[in-house]
C-alpha cells in the first residue's frame, strides 16, 4: 500500500503502465544504513564499542603503568590513593591500566574467535546446504554430535591439555562456537536454493556456481553478518568464563574474566574496585555487540519487507 | 438512509423490516509505521434479515476491513474511528464490552479465506467446532460433542461421528472450510460473514461450498455478507451487491440490476475488464478493456471521486467535488453515471468497445492442428516423485505420479492453454517443458530436437528457445538485484553481446512491455504486482525465445491489472510471433487467451481441442463439470446450468485410480472405465469411454484441412 503511487494523466492510453514515483532512488546499502541509524540502541552500541576499544588500545599510550613487575609495597590501594585512579590489586598492579590491558585480550580474542567461528560455520553449513543429499546428512550429524557435548566441559578439557595463550584461546573457542552458524547457514542455503529466482536463473541456463555467486551468497550475507556480531559477544563471554575458571591466559597477561575471578577472592575484604570495573566492562561490551547485531538485523531485513 | 427501512428486501421479506445490520458512515484507520491508512471512509451498508449481501472490490478496496470492523477483529493499529455499527438496532460501538463480545460471539459468525490457518492444528475438530458453545453457552463436554456432530452433519460432512476426533491436517481444503463454516454456525447466528470463503479452493470445491452457504442461509434463516474479489461468485449468489473502491462504497443495487446496468463508471470498467465479457462481446477474441493506473494511496488525503484518476469519463468536477451515494434502490456515487438501461430487455452490459483489436491473421489456420514443425512437442511425458516416509533412513514410501503420459504439441505463434485443478500436474508439465526438471520417461522436443539428447553448451543454448513466466514475479526476482541487473542476467548467462548491446536490448525490452527507463535503478519491492509482472515478462523475452511457458501468470493480480497483462501478452505474441503455454486454473482466462486447450486431471490429459470447442462443447465429463463450476457474471447462469456436478475430492496421486483416473468421481462411470481410455479424436480429442458428445464435424474438418 505504501509502494509507488503514480500520477496517471487523465485520458492516458488504457495500457499506459504506471510510472515509477518521483521518490529518490537509493541503493540497498544506503537504505540499510538509514534503517540502522534509525535504531538508537544500535548507534549507542556502536558508540560504546568504539569508546571501549579506544580506551583499551589507545589508553595505554597516554596512561603509562607497569603491568609486568609486581609491587608488593602498593597492594590493595583504594581508588585515588598514591595516584592510582582505580586503586591497585593484590600484587600491586594499577587497576585502570590492567583493565586496559585485559580489555585488549578480551576484544582481540572475542573478535578473532567470533570471526573464525562464523567463517568456519558458514563454509560448513553452506556446503552442506548446497550439496544436499548424503553429504548434508553426514556433515550435519557431525554438528549434532558436537553440539550434544556441553561446550563448557569441552573447553575445560582442552584448556587443561594445552597451555592457554591468546592464539590458543582463539582456536579453542572458534573450534566449538562454529556449530551455531553452521546450522543457521545450512538452513538459509536450503531455502535459498529452492527460491523461485534461483529457479528462474536455472531456466535461463545458469549454472550452480552462478546461483551461489549471484543469488545465494548476497542473500545469505545479511544473516551471516548479523550472526557474526552475536558470535563476537558470545566469544567475549567465553573468554570470561574460561578465565574465571582459571583456564585463561597466565599472568602477567590479563583479561576481564580473569580479573573478575581474582576480584572474587576480595569480595569480603571490601575491595570493590577489583570486582565491579571488570564486571561492568564485560557487560558493556557484550551489550554493545548485541545492540549492533539487532541494528544490523533491522538494516538487512526490514527494508525488504516494506512493501 | 430514511428510505432504507421501507425498502423491500429482495429475499422476499415484507416491507418495513428493520435491517439486521446497518453501518452508518463507518470510518476505520490503521496506524502503520509511516502514517495512518484510512482504510474505510464513510462506509454505509445495510443487511436485511435473511438476505445475502455481496461486497465486492479489488485488493485494498476496504472490503475485508469492513468485515473485520463489524467483527471487531481489526489488525494491530487498526481502530474504528467514526460512525455506527447497528446490529439489530443497537450500536456495537456504544454497548458495554461484555455485551459486544456476546453479540459478536453468538449472533454473528465469520468464515475466513484460508481454512488451514483459521483452524488450530493442535485441537480436534469436535472440540474446535464446539468451542463457541463452551464459551458462550457453557454447555458440558458431552453435549458440546453431540452438538458438534450435529452441526457437522448439517454442513454436509461425511461421517461426522468420526471427523470430530480428527485433526485439521487430516482433512482436505474443502472439508476444512466446511469445518470453519460449522464453527461459525454452531451458535445459530443471525449473520454470517464470509470473507473470500472460496478463494483458496478449486472451482469444483468452490461450487460445493457456495451452494452449502446458500442452503444453510435458508435453513438457519440468517443473513450472509459475502466478501469477495470475484464478480462471478457474487453474481450467482447475492441478493444485493455493494461495490467498493478505495475505502468507499461506490455503488449498491440488487444483483441482477447491477450486472445488467451498472451505473458507476468503476463498476462498468471492472465488468468490461473480465475476459468473459470480451469473449461474449465479440465472439472472437477482442482486446480487453483495462483500467489504467493503480488505486490511490489511502494514507494521503484525497479529494473528489477516488476513481477519477483512472476514469475514462473524468471531468474537472470529479476531481474537486466529494461525491456521495445517491439515494433510492440503485445507489451510486458518480457524477457522470452510465445512462440507466431501459428496463425491459434483459441484455448484458453493452459497453462501448474501445478498439476491437485486429484478429491475429493466423488464428483460423492454427486453431486446428499445429503447423509442420511444432515449437514444443511433448510425447508420453511421465514424471514421478519419490514420496519419503518419515524416520531415520527415509525409506521411499511410494511414488507420486505427478504427470502420467501426457502428449501435446504447440505450434509457432500458438497459445496452448493448460487447465486443471491444483495437484493435477499442470505446473509440473510446465517445469519439464522449460527444462527445470528432467522427466522420468517420455520425450520433449523443442523445434524438433529432443532436449534429452543435448549436453553441456547445447543444453544451455536450449534455454534461449523457451522461457518460464512465474505467477509471483516478486518471488522470482532476487530482492537484492536492481531491475537492470535482473534484466541483464539472462543475457549474461547466455553470453549475448557486450555491455552496450545488452543495455540497448534492455531498453528495447522496456519499451516492449511499456515501462519507463526509470525502473532500471529500482529494486523489485518498490513495484506493484502488475508492474512486476511486466518486468518478469521483459526478462522472459530478453533471449528472444520462441516459446514462453506462463505458470498462472495473472492469477495473483486484480481484474483490472490482469487485463493489462493479458493485453500485453497478446500484443507481444502478435509482434514477435511467440508461442505460449498458458497454465491456469481459471478457465475463463484460458478461454480468452488460448487457441487450443488441454484439460488435465490427476496427471493425465483428458481432453485436448480448439479452445472454443472445448469450452462450448466439452466432450469429457470432467471438463463439463469444470466449466459448470466456474462462476459467471451472467446472473442466474449458475442456477440455469443442468450439467455435470462432481462430488468428493481429488484422489491421492500416490495411488491413483487404475484405468480412467476420473472414474471415482464420474457420474457416468461404468465397469469399462477400469480400463484406460485412449486420447481419441482428430481435432478435438477426448480420453473417455462415454464422451458427452461426438466431435463436431467442424472441428474434424478443420483438422483434416490442416493435416
Amino acid at each position: 500500500m505504501t509502494t509507488l503511487s503514480e500520477a496517471v494523466r487523465p485520458g492516458a492510453a488504457p495500457d499506459q503502465p504506471a510510472d515509477a514515483a518521483e521518490a529518490p532512488v537509493r541503493g540497498l546499502w544506503r537504505q540499510g544504513l538509514v534503517v540502522f541509524c534509525e535504531n538508537r540502541l544500535a548507534l549507542v552500541g556502536l558508540g560504546l564499542f568504539v569508546l571501549l576499544a579506544a580506551v583499551c588500545f589507545l589508553g595505554p599510550l597516554f596512561y603509562h603503568t607497569d603491568q609486568v613487575h609486581t609491587d608488593l609495597t602498593a597492594v590493595h590501594l583504594a581508588p585515588g590513593e598514591q595516584g592510582h585512579p582505580l586503586g591497585t590489586d593484590g600484587v600491586g598492579y594499577d587497576q585502570l591500566g590492567r583493565l586496559m590491558l585485559g580489555g585488549q585480550t578480551s576484544i582481540i580474542v572475542g573478535l578473532a574467535a567470533g570471526i573464525l567461528a562464523t567463517a568456519l560455520g558458514t563454509l560448513w553449513g553452506a556446503v552442506a546446504g548446497f550439496v544436499g543429499g548424503w553429504m548434508d546428512a553426514a556433515m550435519m550429524r557431525v554438528v549434532d554430535a558436537m553440539m550434544s557435548i556441553p561446550s563448557l566441559f569441552l573447553f575445560m578439557l582442552l584448556a587443561a591439555i594445552v597451555t592457554p595463550s591468546v592464539p590458543m584461546l582463539i582456536l579453542i573457542i572458534g573450534a566449538f562456537a562454529w556449530l551455531g552458524p553452521a546450522r543457521l547457514v545450512r538452513g538459509e542455503a536450503l531455502t535459498l536454493r529452492s527460491r523461485e529466482y534461483v529457479q528462474a536463473m536455472r531456466g535461463m541456463g545458469g549454472t550452480g556456481g552462478r546461483a551461489v555467486r549471484r543469488h545465494i551468497v548476497p542473500n545469505a550475507i545479511g544473516t551471516v553478518i548479523v550472526n557474526a556480531t552475536f558470535q563476537v559477544a558470545d566469544a567475549i563471554l567465553y573468554v570470561a568464563y574460561l578465565s574465571f575458571l582459571g583456564l585463561g591466559v597466565p599472568p602477567p597477561a590479563a583479561n576481564w574474566g580473569g580479573m573478575l575471578s581474582d576480584g572474587l577472592a576480595d569480595t569480603y575484604s571490601g575491595h570493590w574496585w577489583l570486582l565491579y570495573p571488570p564486571g561492568i566492562a564485560i557487560i558493556l561490551i557484550v551489550l554493545a555487540f548485541n545492540f549492533i547485531g539487532d541494528g544490523l538485523r533491522d538494516a538487512f531485513e526490514v527494508r525488504l519487507r516494506r512493501r | 438512509m430514511s428510505e432504507s427501512t421501507v425498502r423491500k428486501s429482495s429475499a422476499g421479506q415484507p416491507a418495513a423490516v428493520q435491517p439486521l445490520l446497518e453501518l452508518r458512515d463507518l470510518d476505520t484507520d490503521i496506524a502503520l509505521r509511516r502514517g495512518t491508512v484510512h482504510a474505510l471512509d464513510g462506509v454505509s451498508l445495510e443487511v436485511m434479515p435473511g438476505e445475502t449481501l455481496g461486497v465486492v472490490g479489488e485488493s485494498g478496496s476496504g472490503k475485508t476491513m469492513t468485515a473485520l470492523s463489524i467483527m471487531g477483529l481489526l489488525p494491530p493499529g487498526g481502530r474504528v474511528s467514526g460512525g455506527q455499527i447497528l446490529f439489530e438496532g443497537r450500536d456495537l460501538r456504544s454497548l458495554p464490552a461484555d455485551e459486544v463480545r456476546r453479540t459478536r460471539g453468538v449472533r454473528m459468525g465469520m468464515v475466513f479465506q484460508d481454512p488451514l490457518t483459521s483452524l488450530n492444528p493442535t485441537m480436534r475438530i469436535g472440540v474446535q467446532v464446539a468451542e463457541p458453545l463452551r464459551v458462550h453457552e457453557r454447555v458440558g463436554r458431552a453435549e458440546a460433542r453431540d452438538r458438534a456432530i450435529e452441526i457437522l452433519r448439517r454442513v454436509g460432512m461425511p461421517r461426522p461421528e468420526r471427523i470430530v476426533d480428527n485433526y485439521p491436517h487430516e482433512l482436505s481444503g474443502g472439508m476444512r472450510q466446511r469445518v470453519a463454516i460449522a464453527m461459525a454456525l454452531v451458535c445459530s447466528p443471525r449473520l454470517l460473514i464470509a470473507d473470500e470463503p472460496t478463494t483458496a479452493l478449486d472451482v469444483t470445491t468452490q461450487r460445493q461450498i457456495l451452494e452449502l452457504i446458500d442452503d444453510l442461509r435458508e435453513e438457519f434463516g440468517m443473513a450472509v455478507i459475502l466478501v469477495t474479489h470475484d464478480l462471478g461468485v457474487i453474481a450467482g449468489r447475492a441478493d444485493r451487491v455493494a461495490v467498493m473502491y478505495a475505502g468507499r462504497v461506490v455503488e449498491t443495487a440488487a444483483t441482477e440490476q447491477l450486472f445488467r446496468s451498472p451505473r458507476h463508471r468503476y463498476t462498468e470498467a471492472l465488468l468490461e475488464a473480465l475476459p468473459e465479457s470480451a469473449i461474449r462481446e465479440s465472439g472472437a477474441h477482442a482486446r480487453l478493456y483495462s483500467i489504467p493506473g493503480l488505486p490511490p494511496d489511502l494514507s494521503r488525503p484525497l479529494t473528489g471521486c477516488r476513481f477519477a484518476p483512472r476514469c475514462r469519463h473524468v471531468t474537472d468536477e470529479c476531481r474537486t467535488t466529494d461525491v456521495t451515494l445517491s439515494t433510492g434502490e440503485h445507489q451510486h456515487a458518480c457524477l457522470h453515471p452510465v445512462p440507466a438501461a431501459p428496463a425491459a430487455p434483459v441484455t448484458l452490459p453493452a459497453p462501448v468497445r474501445v478498439e476491437p483489436a485486429p484478429e491475429p491473421a493466423a488464428t483460423t489456420a492454427k486453431a486446428g492442428q499445429p503447423a509442420a514443425t511444432p515449437v514444443l512437442s511433448v510425447r508420453e511425458l511421465v514424471k514421478n516423485y519419490a514420496a519419503h516416509g518419515g524416520g531415520l533412513l527415509r525409506r521411499t514410501a511410494g511414488q507420486v505420479s505427478a504427470v502420467a503420459g501426457v502428449s501435446f504439441e504447440v505450434g509457432p505463434g500458438e497459445t496452448f492453454g493448460l487447465v486443471g485443478e491444483s495437484g493435477c500436474g499442470k505446473s509440473t508439465v510446465g517445469r519439464l517443458a522449460v527444462g527445470l526438471e528432467r522427466p522420468t520417461a517420455g520425450q520433449i522436443m523443442l523445434d524438433g530436437v529432443d532436449i534429452a539428447s543435448l549436453t553441456g553448451r547445447e543444453r544451455r543454448r536450449m534455454h534461449r528457445q523457451v522461457q518460464l513466466m512465474f505467477q509471483d514475479s516478486y518471488a522470482a526476482m532476487n530482492p537484492r538485484m536492481r531491475v537492470d541487473a535482473i534484466l541483464a542476467e539472462p543475457l549474461e548467462i547466455q553470453k549475448v553481446g557486450d555491455g552496450t548491446a545488452r543495455r540497448a536490448r534492455i531498453a528495447t525490452l522496456l519499451d516492449q512491455v511499456g515501462l519507463s527507463r526509470r525502473v532500471l535503478e529500482r529494486y523489485p519491492h518498490e513495484f506493484s504486482g502488475g508492474q512486476l509482472q511486466r518486468i518478469g515478462l521483459a526478462r522472459s523475452l530478453a533471449l528472444q525465445p520462441r516459446l514462453i511457458v506462463g505458470d498462472e501468470p495473472v492469477s495473483a493480480l486484480d481484474v483490472s491489472i490482469q487485463a493489462q497483462v493479458l493485453n500485453l501478452m497478446r500484443d507481444l505474441q502478435r509482434e514477435l510471433g511467440l508461442a505460449y503455454v498458458f497454465i491456469s486454473h481459471d478457465l475463463s482466462v484460458v478461454d480468452y487467451m488460448a487457441d487450443r486447450i488441454g484439460v488435465m486431471y490427476l496427471g493425465k490429459l483428458v481432453e485436448v481441442g480448439p479452445a472454443r470447442d472445448v469450452v462450448r462443447a466439452a466432450r469429457h465429463p470432467y471438463t463439463q463439470a469444470l466449466i459448470d463450476a466456474v462462476p459467471s457474471i451472467t446472473p442466474n447462469a449458475t442456477a440455469a446450468r443442468d450439467g455435470v456436478t462432481i462430488r468428493g475430492e481429488l484422489p491421492s496421486a500416490v495411488n491413483p485410480p487404475t484405468g480412467c483416473r476420473f472414474r471415482t468421481r464420474c457420474p457416468l462411470a461404468q465397469e469399462i472405465c477400469e480400463t484406460e481410455p485412449p486420447l481419441a479424436g482428430d481435432g478435438h480429442q477426448v480420453a473417455c469411454h462415454f464422451p458427452l458428445r461426438p466431435e463436431s464435424s467442424e472441428a474434424s474438418a478443420r483438422a483434416g484441412a490442416a493435416a
